[in-house]
């Protein structure tokens, strides 16, 4: 079991004949993950990897039954990619592309209300369940299949504390990216919800950093409604405040929210120990295992 | 991106809202003309991009002449908060019975854009916001249709906001909601939006701030993004196309990713020593981007010595310490001991290929912040 994906996940790539596109479809392929499909307004009929490629998204559903997509589209036309893959109905849209207008995503959000579908991103390294599949940019050598839900704003720290887990023997079930920008589609309390009713996720760690509030929600939302025990790690504690730390989101206002003292203390007051160093997270979960 | 406040009101006044009769002024005499001619009295604004400009000395009345010249002598080529003032407004003073605040931003919480009104304008909206938020009436809008009107008259009437000039609030909203869609806007603020004995509603100050990723189909207000006179190193890295953020620590940082390059930061000062800067040098790590961020920190001189950090991915180790070698060959001296660490992918060879004579490898992130902390030290004795 696994949140998201897993082996029988059935893939269309959007942006597939891009270079970013290829070369991820071609990881994606080598990793085990089920690519059917490609999606690229007038390149269809082409292939890319050995995957036949669809003028659209609903297109690459009705022939290769595709239930998942993955979207390289570059930012300007990134908010049509993930319109036209809300619209197909697929279960699992992951946007990897960075630097979409907030008003956009803004926009994109609204339509996502009224599905069923999970977004992941965007600006984000994507989803992987160990062993079975992956969807997105993360490298798929570190990763180990075992127990341990990962969530986490950010791409290279997450595969940090994966390395971290993993050299201690710690493997994962599935983890996801959910992105570094302001508005996101699944948050941290969509992920624990579904890390919740996991059967094959023991533990879960939450990477969180500066900016927002959403930490201090999955916080609150752990206290309500988790069995499951978390682990946190909280980036940005030396962050000056009204600073963009690399990621959109990633800012402390003006005003004093967002910092990662709050969040610290919010998880911790939900029963979540954070770890200072990411070395230390790993103790955490190897304790709540234990 | 944000623009000056004489560019915002320009955009202001183009899409219908009052502002006062002003004229840009880059010299004392330019300031005095300008002032003659709108009639005293006068405000004189120093144009630079940050808060507070009003309790920082930057703005000032004139009554006549002589006071123009002295307050534009004083305020053109001052310090304001880092920022030399190379241009004031000269505005038209309003004489007001009420100031307002009206904006507009992202609730990034909730994901739609939401429009905000109070009565306490003229002062700093963020501290009203923290102490009183009832103060600030709120009203979400569904991005799918826009803002309807009877949101801008219900925002104004739960703001309180007095019947005789409600409507032309309203309207001030409307269209600083339009204005914030079609351009593009991350934050759009009337802060005070002045109400004259006669209820006429004037914009005094104007803040637009443009989405950055939205740049490429805002052309002509990209055009406005200029040079600021700020941090220097800050430039360079805008010119060299990384993330970067100037802090006044000891220990310079590189990496890549921003959570992971904020993590280091943190273990910096978890081990004791002060970062002296964030730099994501983002996916890969060719020679020459390595060579130029490396030259970034080695021009710091608040940063005694170097981490740098970088989780291979998809990008393979060995070819990350490739890199590093080619990057370090473009420097005669290595100026302060640098400390690399490498994860991930093909990392044990990536860290056998490193030339150890001219960096120190670490294996672990916190053994190489511990080291460049233990080596910046040194250096500071």
């Amino acid at each position: 079991m696994s949140v998201l994906v897993d082996q029988n996940t059935r893939v269309v790539v959007q942006g597939i004949t891009g270079g970013e596109g290829r070369f991820h479809t071609e990881q994606m392929l080598a990793y085990g993950t089920n690519v059917v499909a490609g999606a690229v307004p007038g390149k269809g009929g082409k292939q890319v990897a050995g995957v036949p490629v669809y003028d659209t998204v609903s297109g690459a559903v009705r022939e290769e039954d595709a239930d998942a997509s993955v979207v390289f589209v570059p930012p300007a036309f990134a908010a049509d990619a993930l319109f036209e893959a809300l619209d197909a109905d697929v279960d699992v849209v992951v946007a990897i592309t960075e630097g979409i207008p907030a008003q956009d995503t803004s926009r994109v959000y609204r339509m996502l209300e009224e599905t069923d579908t999970h977004l992941v991103g965007p600006n984000c390294p994507g989803v992987i369940t160990p062993g079975e599949a992956k969807l997105g940019i993360l490298p798929g050598n570190i990763f180990e299949s075992g127990s341990v839900g990962l969530v986490s704003r950010s791409g290279t720290l997450t595969y940090q504390i994966v390395d971290n887990l993993t050299s201690r023997g710690l493997g994962q079930s599935t983890a996801i990216g959910i992105g570094g920008d302001p508005i996101i589609g699944t948050d941290f309390t969509d992920a624990l919800g579904l890390f919740e009713d996991d059967p094959a996720t023991d533990a879960v760690v939450l990477c969180g950093e500066i900016g927002g509030e959403d930490e201090e929600a999955a916080a609150a939302y752990i206290d309500e409604h988790l069995e499951t025990p978390v682990a946190g790690f909280v980036a940005g504690r030396t962050a000056p405040p009204g600073k963009r730390m690399g990621h959109a989101g990633a800012i402390v206002s003006g005003s004093g929210t967002g910092t990662a003292q709050s969040k610290i203390d919010a998880l911790e007051s939900a029963g979540v120990p954070v770890g200072d160093t990411p070395e230390e997270v790993v103790d955490h979960v190897a304790d709540l295992l234990d | 991106m944000k623009l000056h406040e004489y560019q915002a009101k320009e955009v202001f006044a183009e899409a219908g809202i009052p502002t006062p009769a002003a004229t840009l002024a880059r010299t004392v005499d330019e300031a005095v003309t300008a002032a003659e001619e709108l009639g005293y009295p006068v405000a004189i604004k120093a144009q630079v991009q940050v808060g507070g400009r009003g309790k920082a000395g930057g703005i000032e009345l004139a009554a006549d002449a002589n006071e123009a010249r002295a307050v534009a002598d004083r305020v053109l080529g001052m310090e304001l908060k880092g920022y030399r003032v190379d241009r004031v407004l000269v505005e038209d003073a309003v004489d007001f019975v009420n100031e307002l605040y009206v904006g507009v931003t992202m609730d990034r919480g909730v994901g739609r854009p939401v429009a905000m009104v109070s009565t306490r304008g003229g002062v700093n909206i963020e501290e009203v916001a923290t102490e009183e938020p009832d103060a600030i009436a709120r009203e979400h809008v569904d991005p799918a249709f826009g803002m309807f009107d009877y949101q801008a008259r219900k925002v104004v009437h739960e703001a309180g906001i007095d019947r005789a000039v409600a409507g032309d609030v309203a309207s001030v909203l409307t269209t600083l909601y339009e204005l914030w869609t079609e351009r593009d806007g991350a934050d759009a603020e009337i802060n005070p939006l002045m109400v004259t004995d006669d209820n006429e509603v004037v914009a005094a100050d104007a803040v637009f701030n443009v989405d950055d990723d939205a740049l490429f189909r805002q052309p002509d207000l990209a055009e406005m993004e200029e040079e600021t006179a700020g941090d220097e190193l800050e430039a360079k890295a805008h010119e060299y196309g990384f993330d970067y953020v100037h802090l006044a620590g000891n220990v310079g940082i590189i990496g890549n990713g921003a959570g992971l390059v904020m993590t280091t930061l943190d273990l910096v000062d978890y081990y004791g020593g002060q970062p002296a800067n964030f730099l994501d040098i983002g996916g890969g790590a060719r020679a020459q981007r390595v060579a130029n961020a490396l030259e970034m920190v080695f021009a710091d001189e608040n940063a005694d010595a170097v981490v740098f950090n970088i989780f291979g991915g998809i990008t393979r180790g060995d070819e990350v310490a490739t890199g590093i070698n080619e990057a370090l060959d473009q420097f005669d001296e290595i100026p302060k001991p640098v400390v690399v660490r490498l994860a991930g992918t093909k990392a044990r060879e990536g860290m056998e290929i490193l030339d150890t004579d001219r960096v120190r490898v670490e294996e672990t992130l916190e053994a190489a912040v511990q080291a460049a902390v233990a080596a910046a030290e040194e250096v500071d004795g």
